[in-house]
């Protein structure tokens, strides 16, 4: 068989980014994903922001991929059909002798090239948001900081790349890498790809990848953040993402509204070993509760709905690695904050170095636009009636906090990269994610991947291959 | 469309407010039902105990909303099935109700009056920031109950409980009768939020242990839940260092509280009470919306189904009144206030004269009260007093009110409850 021209290595956001820029050349490409979706890893839990840019120093890439990833963040976007939302940004200052750090900050990101950035009182600040507290003495405000859906962003490059003829293969993961005369042969856990460049977007895992091709090693350090999650009814508490400046008081955690209209608090960061190390801890909360109040007056802790931690792929050098590390490997590793606001820059660079190295001809069958899965609750009444009419699956309600019909499960499921979870169909519909977590509908839509996906409820999974939701059939038609 | 009343929820009040309202002489009555089967969650309620009060009976869930259910035929009230309300609103005193289905689309419905009946919800996980993983095998007890019950799979074999509501305690015993293995169930409260008899009939009967004043402070396994890690608290519910137990167990179970869902509620802009999480509401179980009533557990949440199911032939019966322009004038409003041990009463206030000859008054304690009194007091003056010998957070006491103690001169209403002389609160 014909060896590929690109073996990407990851489904998070970096890789599927690669793979939707490479798409619009020519060639064979394939995604290999060690789990059994996109985003599973970094990609998944992070803060949803698309930074403006003032925050890495000048000339690092990680500055430079920023600025231009949040340039063109608001675009692709409508291409991907996904929400976004510029909802500007403030970094507050916390401490009167921090001001001239507030002014670094500023002029950092004038020099990084960030467009709408402005200096603010304290009092100017809280004009804009009244719950910002008192001890706020100074803010910078950065208009073209927005927020935006991580998974939904990740799902939407994937699903744009495999529509324009890119591969993904999930449930795959790499075992070991063999310099071939021609490029590279792969051994994965389900078979054996040859291809002429790799791509590592392997994240936490992208060290291990590297080192084992290339004699300067990285050094790849999970960092763990945790979050939590507010209910919608308190999501406007801010409008702005609120940023806490570094300072005497520490890193601080942001308080934000997100693109669904829940309230994000968070991160801590903890550097750990486990990488799958996933826990929420009492400490790690209770750090939440402590910083984000020194920011944000009156925050309705009680309306939490949900806590969860992400995991950072923290590079010693601090900065993106992306270059051809080895013939024919390309790294994009270390890709930690601003990553997300970075992935089509990131995608858009390495995919060209790539493409000039193979002279890979332009696809003129690239298109850009993909459809996501249709969301009727935000419809007006007539559009949401019509769509009924079409469909009726649309009209029966299965998750009744956030309002997801059948329809909409069964459409994400049935995607170009459908849904195979519970989560995934979290992810792709918001079915589950609202304020009862679940409860409700959880039992619902296993019927409905049971249903569809032609197996039984045993074999229905939260996740992973281990996460099933039910141990045994205790009654029944089918129970002898 | 219109319908003179349309009733949100066919669970046990919404049919129980459809049946009394038709009654009441109102015949288009309308029960808009997100199910595809009347009855709400009695239908997953496969133990008895359900109508000792109503029937004096002890039926199944099933049964029980079988009842009404047969009677709500009998009486030819329609009810469309599988029908979400998305929105409530009320625009130029014109209230609409916009629902969805798959039957009928989307249908914009005008009410002369609505009756809200959309029960409750469980509190998640992550309303109460348990530290640890996040596999599965974490479900609320309702979760598990509709897996066990109504889909026939087991969820889990070796169960934690966190939480000692009355789902819990029904989950505990039907877990074991399933053939699952109960470890314990911890409860965070010095007292259990479940009623005396459940304690009895789910717990101590199969030798599950109840821990009060305990929680779970950690929860192990990537995928599937392997183990959890409770721990004793202080008296302000804190954690208390070195009393930590690591349990292994494949399921937790959360029954940790239900909260009034009043998502459409809000919509239309009823008043919340932040003590019931549900509409604030007058004497005619009305709320802050002329024309909008609550009853059954968006209103408060109720302990046994057969209150619900008076309250809401109440709320029924004033819709109707309100419908066919019954409703007596307005006179003047009272506040009801809760004192002593007291955390909330429905209704919040009374109105004199539009009150019926008796009006039950329901309520809940703080804090557990052993020997303890219930006195009812107008103008400062005592109106009633009822020895309870014990009184708890977890059961729900009332007081009935009689219109005659009324002159409408009236400026305070006060419910009290705590010990009586001798007595002491406990909790």
């Amino acid at each position: 068989m014909k060896p590929y021209d690109v073996v990407v290595i990851g489904a998070g956001v970096t890789g599927a980014a690669v793979a939707r820029e490479l798409s619009r050349r020519k060639g064979r490409f394939v995604v290999v994903e060690r789990s059994g979706d996109v985003g599973e890893g970094t990609s998944k839990a992070n803060s949803a922001i698309v930074h403006a840019g003032f925050d890495a120093l000048p000339g690092t890439l990680k500055a430079k991929m920023n600025v231009q990833g949040s340039q063109v963040m608001e675009d692709l976007a409508r291409e991907l059909d996904i929400p976004y939302r510029r909802n500007g940004a403030l970094v507050t200052c916390l401490n009167p002798e921090d001001l001239p750090h507030l002014q670094e900050l500023y002029e950092r990101g004038l020099q990084n090239g960030v467009q709408g950035l402005r200096l603010l009182s304290g009092d100017e600040a809280r004009a804009m948001e009244p719950n910002l507290s008192q001890r706020v003495c100074g803010a910078l405000l950065a208009e073209t900081s927005a927020i935006i859906c991580p998974f939904e962003l990740t799902l939407g490059l994937a699903e744009s790349a495999v529509q324009n003829g890119v591969e993904f293969r999930f449930s795959t993961a790499v075992q070991g890498l063999e310099k071939t005369e021609t490029g590279w042969r792969v051994h994965t856990s389900q078979d054996v790809l040859e291809t002429r460049v790799v791509v590592n977007a392997a994240g936490v895992a992208a060290g291990e990848l590297h080192n084992a091709v290339c004699d300067r090693p990285i050094h790849i350090v999970p960092r763990k953040g945790e979050y939590m999650l507010l209910d919608k009814t308190v999501g406007d508490h801010v409008s702005h993402t609120i940023f806490q400046l570094p300072g005497k008081l520490g890193k601080g955690v942001l308080v934000s509204p997100t693109v669904h209209g829940n309230l994000l608090v968070g991160p801590t960061a903890l550097d750990v070993e486990d990488p799958e190390d996933l826990a929420v801890t009492a400490a790690g909360l209770k750090d939440l509760q402590e910083k984000a109040a020194l920011a944000v007056d009156r925050l309705p802790l009680r309306q939490v709905i949900t806590s969860f931690a992400g995991m950072r792929a923290h590079e010693t050098g601090d900065d993106f690695v992306l270059e051809e590390t080895a013939e024919n490997f390309f790294d994009a590793a270390g890709i930690e904050s601003p990553g997300l606001s970075s992935a089509p820059a990131i995608g858009a660079y390495l995919a060209d170095r790539i493409a000039q190295k193979l002279s890979l001809p332009e696809n003129p069958d690239f298109d850009p636009i993909r459809h996501a899965v249709p969301h009727l609750a935000g419809m007006s009444p007539q559009e949401r009636a019509a769509r009924i009419r079409e469909n009726p699956a649309y009209g029966a309600i299965v998750c009744r906090c956030e309002q997801i019909s059948e329809g909409e499960i069964l459409d994400a499921i049935h995607a170009p990269l459908g849904a195979r979870t519970l989560d995934g169909v979290k992810r792709r519909t918001r079915a589950g994610m609202g304020r009862c977590q679940a409860g409700f509908c959880s039992p619902r839509v296993m019927e409905l991947l049971a249903r569809e996906l032609h197996t039984d409820l045993l074999a229905v999974r939260k996740n992973g291959p281990e996460s099933r939701l039910v141990v045994e059939q205790i009654r029944g038609e089918d129970k002898p | 469309m219109r319908h003179d009343i349309v009733i949100i929820g066919g669970g046990p009040a919404g049919l129980a407010a459809a049946i009394s309202a038709r009654e009441a002489g109102v015949e288009d009555v309308l029960i808009l039902e997100r199910e595809q089967e009347l009855g709400g969650i009695l239908n997953q309620c496969i133990h008895n105990g359900f109508g000792l009060h109503t029937f004096q009976e002890e039926l199944t869930g099933p049964e029980y909303a079988a009842r009404y259910i047969e009677k709500a035929q009998a009486l030819g009230i329609p009810a469309q099935l599988g029908a979400t309300v998305i929105d409530l609103a009320r625009e130029d005193g014109v209230l609409t109700v916009t629902c969805v289905s798959r039957q009928a689309g989307l249908q914009c419905i005008q009410a002369g009056a609505v009756v809200l009946c959309m029960g409750c919800r469980e509190r998640p996980r992550g309303a109460l920031n348990i530290p640890g993983c996040r596999p599965a095998g974490i479900f609320s007890a309702g979760t598990a109950q509709r897996l066990v019950n109504r889909e026939g799979y087991l969820p889990g074999r070796k169960v934690v409980i966190l939480g000692s509501g009355d789902i819990g305690l029904i989950m505990a015993r039907r877990m074991t009768l399933e053939g699952a293995q109960v470890q314990c169930v911890a409860e965070i409260q010095p007292y259990s939020g479940g009623l005396k008899r459940n304690i009895v009939q789910c717990l101590d009967d199969y030798g599950i242990p109840l821990k009060l004043s305990h929680t779970v402070v950690d929860i192990r396994g990537k995928e599937r839940v392997e183990g959890v890690t409770i721990a004793a608290v202080d008296d302000r519910m804190q954690p208390i260092p070195g009393t930590e137990e690591d349990i292994p167990c494949d399921t937790l179970l959360l029954s940790v509280g239900l909260i009034p869902e009043n998502e459409l509620s809000r919509q239309i802009g009823v008043e919340i009470s932040p003590a019931t999480n549900g509409p604030r509401v007058n004497e005619s179980l009305e709320t802050s919306i002329p024309g909008v009533f609550a009853c059954g557990n968006v209103l408060h949440v109720h302990d046994l189904v057969d209150y619900v199911s008076e309250e809401a032939e109440q709320a029924g019966r004033n819709a109707a009144r309100a419908v066919l322009g019954q409703s007596a004038e307005t006179g003047r409003e009272i506040p009801l206030s809760p004192t002593g041990a007291i955390r909330y009463t429905v209704p919040a206030t009374l109105d004199p004269a539009r009150m019926q000859e008796t009006l039950t008054v329901r309520f809940r304690v703080k804090e557990t009260v052993k020997s303890g009194q219930i006195r009812v007091l107008l103008d400062g003056k005592e109106v009633l007093r009822r020895n309870r010998p014990i009184m708890a957070p977890g059961e729900m006491e009332q007081a009935v009110l009689k219109k005659e103690w009324f002159t409408g001169t009236e400026q305070t209403l006060e419910v009290w409850a705590g010990p009586r002389e001798g007595g002491n609160t406990n909790g």
